[in-house]
């Protein structure tokens, strides 16, 4: 089944833009641009088997770690630069996230929302670490290391001088993305679509 | 006698110190016994034009073939040789044989460069020892052998031997060129020189120009064979050999194939056949029995003055060099890359593969990088099969997908 999530991203992305997808995994998000988008894209991830899988699949990807930053990668080399629900695996959020405003034009990042309020009922009424299906990790094994919520996200885009462009909500990888009333609180997944703010 | 010692493993495939290699044969065959072929190319007047301006022909290549060219002839892949490589790259000469060709881990029937699909070709290269032409060899002009007369060799001289016999054998565009350390230098000499030739590139373990430091460690080797009083500038063929200036070159190069950390694994400081110090300058330690024995060993098999042109040739490598930066160097390259790093590596650390990924970043070249996490340092891409062969044999196959290329003879 198609990824919705994956799809609010397709959306973002002009045709034939040139596009670096940060943690690209098997490469199926990147394979599905180049099909639907005719981009040139380029995956970067840490795991062997994930840059063996995206090899396998004629993609174009660079085996490196994305805490050490993208030193390899040029000013502004990239129309669009990808952070698909990888951010909270990261040692370095903050520095990935200037990274990409470095690299790319249009920087595309989703996350899951520690603040909704499943997430929260399971803190606050049962006390214990919250566990959901995109957070699928007991609190000893799980990768995500640096959760964090759709304010935060955007306190550290205010941070870090990026604007936004469009925020999408959504409530699970298989529905579509709707308006909720209180995002923080009623959405899943977010999807940020920010810019560099033009320096004044 | 150019190429009496051709049936011999190099080195690389005899090291001790990988004894992975010993067990690889698990689930795959063989590439069974093979002979070394002999093409004569680039007769006079159509001599070799070399990068140095003077013309070399004819030369011969000494190469070897491993499984069926298609019909299509597009399912040939060269491997290109590091500095001691022979054309024997897999399988054996004749049976019993100890060991097989230099790269048997990868080449063979359903191995990373399978030779149930390509058709694999290897030569040595020229101004090499074994078969090919080379300081050792005769000059057919004069009778006698080149020796220093040999007109120096470079990587780009390499490349465009080895483009002559792609012609002698009816092929236009391979299918893949790959190879390891001064192998990679020529990959990259292939996608530059001969951009409309090569479909995919695989360059390991090495440089897109030869660093500083390298370049020093060969200029010690070069020193010690031309200080040995055997060595008489060149002109030895009818004496003594310089073996022990041959040996100390290759002990130290050896010590630049290794890292501290295989070093201090295989050896520590462990003593030979010995309980206490000998309290002398015998070999006393592990180490230094077994580099004396790798230094003597090659010494049988190699030719002193290839030694100091082809490590001449790597040194002189700047695939930059007649171009404004890296980046322009590959602007007419169209292969699709699997560049591939070995974590331990000093003499070609991952620093210097991600420089060419970044180059043919720049102009959105179609580039993998892919560091392989190994202690064995720069002899790792002779010796990490499994790190290497699924990844390799990916990107074969993505490519054949890719170019509609036949991949299999016959179908």
């Amino acid at each position: 089944m198609a990824r919705l999530d994956y799809q609010m991203i397709e959306d973002m992305v002009p045709d034939g833009a040139t596009v670096l997808d940060l943690g690209c995994g098997d490469g199926e998000l990147l394979g599905e641009l180049i099909d639907k988008r005719h981009i040139h894209g380029s995956g970067v991830d840490i795991s062997p088997s994930a840059v063996e899988a995206c090899v396998a699949r004629g993609l174009s990807v660079f085996h490196g770690d994305l805490d050490e930053g993208l030193a390899d990668f040029d000013d502004g080399s990239f129309d669009v630069v990808i952070l698909s629900f990888s951010l909270q695996q990261l040692h370095k959020p903050r520095l990935v996230v200037r990274e990409m405003a470095r690299v790319g034009k249009l920087v595309i990042v989703s996350f899951p929302n520690f603040a909704h309020w499943w997430a929260r009922v399971q803190l606050f009424f049962l006390g214990r670490m919250p566990v959901s299906g995109e957070l699928p990790f007991q609190w000893y094994d799980t990768p995500n290391i640096h959760l964090c919520t759709i304010k935060d996200f955007r306190s550290l885009c205010r941070q870090e001088g990026l604007r936004g462009q469009r925020e999408i909500y959504l409530s699970s990888f298989e529905k579509a993305a709707w308006e909720p009333r209180f995002p923080n609180l009623q959405a899943r997944i977010a999807i940020f679509a920010v810019t560099r703010a033009p320096s004044e | 006698m150019a190429n009496k010692r051709a049936g011999e493993p190099p080195a690389a495939a005899r090291k001790e110190i990988g004894d992975v290699a010993m067990n690889m044969d698990a689930d795959a065959g063989n590439a069974g016994i093979v002979a070394t072929q002999f093409a004569t190319l680039a007769e006079p007047p159509n001599g070799l034009l070399l990068e140095c301006g003077e013309r070399l022909g004819p030369i011969t290549l000494a190469y070897e073939t491993y499984g069926d060219l298609c019909p299509q002839k597009d399912n040939a892949i060269l491997v290109c040789g590091a500095l001691s490589s022979d054309a024997h790259v897999a399988g054996w000469h004749a049976a019993g044989e100890k060991r097989p060709g230099w790269w048997d881990m990868l080449v063979g029937p359903g191995k990373a460069l399978d030779t149930d699909k390509y058709f694999v070709i290897c030569a040595n290269v020229i101004g090499g020892c074994n078969g090919s032409t080379g300081p050792s060899s005769v000059n057919p002009a004069t009778g006698k052998r080149y020796g220093l007369s040999l007109p120096m060799i470079t990587i780009a001289d390499m490349v465009n031997a080895q483009a002559l016999l792609l012609d002698h054998l009816g092929i236009d565009k391979l299918l893949a060129v790959v190879g390891g350390s001064m192998g990679g230098m020529q990959v990259l000499q292939w996608t530059v020189a001969h951009p409309d030739r090569v479909h995919l590139a695989i360059p390991l373990a090495c440089a897109a120009r030869q660093p500083t430091q390298a370049i020093a460690f060969n200029e010690v080797g070069r020193q010690a064979i031309m200080a040995d009083p055997h060595w008489r500038g060149g002109d030895y063929y009818d004496h003594e050999m310089p073996t022990k200036g041959l040996a100390v070159a290759r002990m130290i190069g050896h010590i630049t194939y290794l890292s501290d950390e295989a070093m201090q694994e295989k050896f520590g400081r462990r003593l030979q056949d010995i309980r206490d110090y000998s309290f002398s300058f015998s070999a006393d330690f592990e180490v230094e029995s077994y580099l004396r024995h790798q230094g003597l060993a090659f010494t049988e098999r190699f030719d002193a003055n290839t030694y100091l042109y082809i490590t001449r040739a790597i040194d002189y490598f700047d695939i930059a060099r007649g171009h404004r930066s890296l980046v322009d160097a590959f602007r007419d390259t169209t292969a699709r890359f699997l560049i591939m790093a070995f974590s331990s590596d000093w003499l070609h650390p991952p620093y210097q593969l991600k420089e060419i990924a970044s180059a043919l970043r720049a102009t959105h070249k179609h580039v993998s990088y892919y560091e392989v996490t190994s202690g064995y340092g720069h002899d790792a891409f002779l010796l990490e099969r499994e790190k290497m062969e699924g990844i390799m044999s990916s990107f074969l196959a993505s490519g054949v997908r890719t170019f509609g290329l036949c991949g299999r003879p016959g179908s």
